[in-house]
């Protein structure tokens, strides 16, 4: 087998089937992401959108198909290359998902003194800096349960970027955020992907952010139970051939 | 075949030292999971040769330079506070300007953490009073808790139809049914217990057909009832707390609140209900499989047969023994329910607060448990029962 190259996707699915028991959610899903895209998955409420996700990043094993990082699945990876594969990606949950019994800064600093050696400064120093880019300045030495839903959300996105990951995946990032904080938080995915070419996963309704952010969409449908459309979202939502796309994207009022 | 974070070309600088000024080659592939050249040894080995400090520190992008990530801005930080240290000008012009602004926010952050109050140390006194202030409000909180279980009561007996009685059900089922063997396997242990050492003693003095009045007695007044209520404890009262605890943190209970529907009513007395009703009926089979212990022993052990056994345990163990057992075992399921309740309610809203809380329903209804027992053994030896 050759090494991955340059061409090599960050993600590549294939014929990916996710249910829940006996109840399919998703099937026959393939796509790609190239490596320092910002990709979007969208679709309306119930879609399988977050079962996707669970499938990408391994929580879940898909019923069908293969999930490949880099051209590695985490499936068939040995259990040293799995924790090594996991590595390459930080998930932002869509509630924060903070360790409950750590302050903000050992939240952060949890995945830097497993994986890294950095010194206790060095990551200390690293903390800070990850705080205050999300604007958590000043909040380290507080417990999660002592923040309000956003700023949770906000210290979950510190603690996934904490190893600096090839590819960031977040669900539903700007749900429950206020429009400027939300903004910021585009404004950081961009960042991300502008300096560290990082690859980003976003699971999101905000048409805002959509169209201000994202380089293609996947679009998913409940009844059709897989992909009704991927690509540019301006595109889509201008003379994309299906209904239902240029309904969502639009908001359901009429194109001119 | 690897993920690019893995195997990559490692992170190198190169130092050179002309006239004043410092040059830094940044080259290679930087990731903070790597070991990373720190700039206190750069600089050492670039100023070996010993001709002063540089005036200026100017950083150059390598060709070869790969990739970088928080390795690098850790590193240009340091080289920065270097620089404000020693005097220098620290020339970021070839560097990548994200690089720059993080490394600058690096600084700055730390110092801003530094600058952070330290929080006020405690005194004795003061950490006397506040935990005196904190007793006296937990006690005002379980006499709060009770008298708004009881207003509850007095609600649900005018409307009985608001009471959940699937619920109420759905718990009886879960503390009563499924605790049948734990309870029955404890308490015929106990008899068990119980009769080898009445043995040891009625043994002496030719008694042995006393053994039977002695466990009949001490299971059926005390055994019985306490036994079950410490399982309950352990089982149920723990899976309540942690249960509202639960609910509590993911903001079911102000849910509840908000529509005007009293947690108390709604969660509470449905629980306590069921275990009130199951713990006596529980210390019931108890205190027969306790029996049948002792029996099982006085048979094997003092050739006392069942029929013997049952008629001598007659003589002393009457309606009325049974009836003190009851109302104990009705009491401590009261007390059960209502200890894991009010744990679980007062949690704190996180996943730790949840295990403290069932640790501390445990803790209460135990404690509890046994003051009430100790005031039962005076109430009923006041009343001759
Ligand atoms: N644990 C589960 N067990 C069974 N079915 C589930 C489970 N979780 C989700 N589902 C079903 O899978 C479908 C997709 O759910 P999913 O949570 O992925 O939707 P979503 O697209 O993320 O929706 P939303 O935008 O509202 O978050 C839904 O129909 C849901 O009923
Ligand atoms: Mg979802």
């Amino acid at each position: 087998m050759s090494g991955p190259t340059h061409e090599t996707p960050a993600i590549a699915v294939n014929g990916l089937e996710c249910r829940y028991g006996h109840a399919v959610v998703l099937s026959g899903v393939s796509f790609a992401v190239r490596r320092g895209e910002i990709f979007f998955v969208i679709g309306g409420s119930g879609c399988g959108k977050s079962t996707l996700l669970r499938n990408l990043i391994g929580l879940h094993e898909p019923a069908a198909g293969t999930v490949k990082f880099f051209g590695e699945s985490l499936a068939d990876a040995g259990d040293a290359r799995r924790r090594e594969l996991l590595q390459t990606f930080g998930v932002l949950y869509q509630g924060g998902a903070l360790w409950s019994s750590l302050t903000l800064r050992e939240n952060v600093a949890l995945p830097l003194e497993e994986y890294t050696p950095l010194t206790a400064a060095e990551r200390d120093e690293l903390v800070a800096l990850k705080l205050a880019q999300v604007g958590l300045t000043g909040y380290g030495d507080h417990y999660p349960a002592e923040l309000s839903g956003g700023m949770r959300k906000r210290a979950g996105l510190a603690r996934a970027l904490a190893l600096d990951p090839d590819i960031v995946f977040f669900d539903e990032p700007s749900a429950g955020l206020d429009p400027l904080t939300s903004r910021s938080l585009d404004e950081l995915i961009r960042q991300l992907r502008d300096t560290l070419g990082t690859t980003c996963v976003v699971v999101s309704h905000e048409l805002a952010s959509i169209f201000a952010l994202a380089d293609r969409v996947l679009m998913l449908d409940r009844t059709a139970k897989g992909v009704i459309a991927e690509g540019n979202p301006h595109e889509l939502a201008k003379d994309g051939a299906d209904g239902r796309v240029r309904a969502f994207l639009t908001r359901g009022e009429n194109q001119p | 075949m690897s993920a690019p974070s893995v195997i990559a070309p490692v992170p190198h600088v190169e130092a050179r030292l002309e006239g004043d000024c410092l040059h830094i080659v940044l080259g290679g592939r930087w990731r903070i999971m790597q070991r990373r050249p720190t700039w206190a040894d750069v600089v050492e080995k670039a100023l070996m040769g010993g001709n002063g400090a540089p005036r200026r520190v100017r950083f150059v992008f390598a060709e070869e330079m790969e990739g970088w990530d928080s390795a690098l801005v850790l590193f240009v930080g340091e080289a920065l506070r270097w620089c404000r240290g020693h005097d220098a000008f620290c020339d970021l012009s070839a560097v990548p300007e994200a690089v720059r602004r993080m490394a600058d926010q690096l600084t700055g952050a730390a110092d801003q953490a530094d600058a952070m109050p330290p929080a006020p140390a405690l005194n004795i006194l003061a950490f006397v009073g506040y935990a005196a202030t904190d007793i006296w409000n937990k006690a005002r909180d379980i006499a709060a808790f009770v008298g708004e279980c009881a207003l509850g009561a007095v609600n649900t007996a005018r409307a009985p139809g608001k009471f959940r009685w699937r619920d109420c059900i759905d718990e009886m089922q879960q503390c009563g049914a499924m605790a049948l063997p734990i309870v029955g396997l404890i308490s015929f242990l106990v008899g068990v217990t119980l009769a080898y050492t009445g043995a040891i003693v009625l043994r002496q003095y030719g008694g042995d057909i006393y053994l039977a009045d002695l466990i009949g007695l001490a299971m059926v007044r005390e055994m019985g009832a306490v036994m079950t209520a410490v399982v309950l404890a352990g089982r149920t009262g723990a899976a309540f707390a942690a249960t509202l605890g639960n609910m509590r943190a993911s903001e079911e209970i102000d849910a509840l609140t908000t529509f005007g529907i009293r947690p108390v009513d709604f969660l509470v007395l449905p629980r306590v209900v069921a275990l009130g009703l199951m713990t006596p009926l529980l210390a019931l089979y108890a205190n027969a499989l306790g029996i049948i212990g002792g029996m099982a022993i006085s048979y094997s052990l003092l050739h006392i047969s069942p029929s013997a056994y049952w008629n001598e345990m007659l003589q002393i163990v009457t309606l009325r023994s049974v009836n003190v057992g009851l109302i104990k075992a009705t009491a401590f399921g009261l007390i059960v329910g209502l200890a894991g309740c009010l744990r679980g309610l007062e949690a704190e809203r996180s996943a730790a607060g949840v295990g403290r809380a069932a640790t501390s329903a445990v803790v209460t209804a135990l404690l509890l448990l046994i003051i009430a027992d100790a005031f039962f053994a005076v109430a009923f030896n006041a009343l001759n029962w």
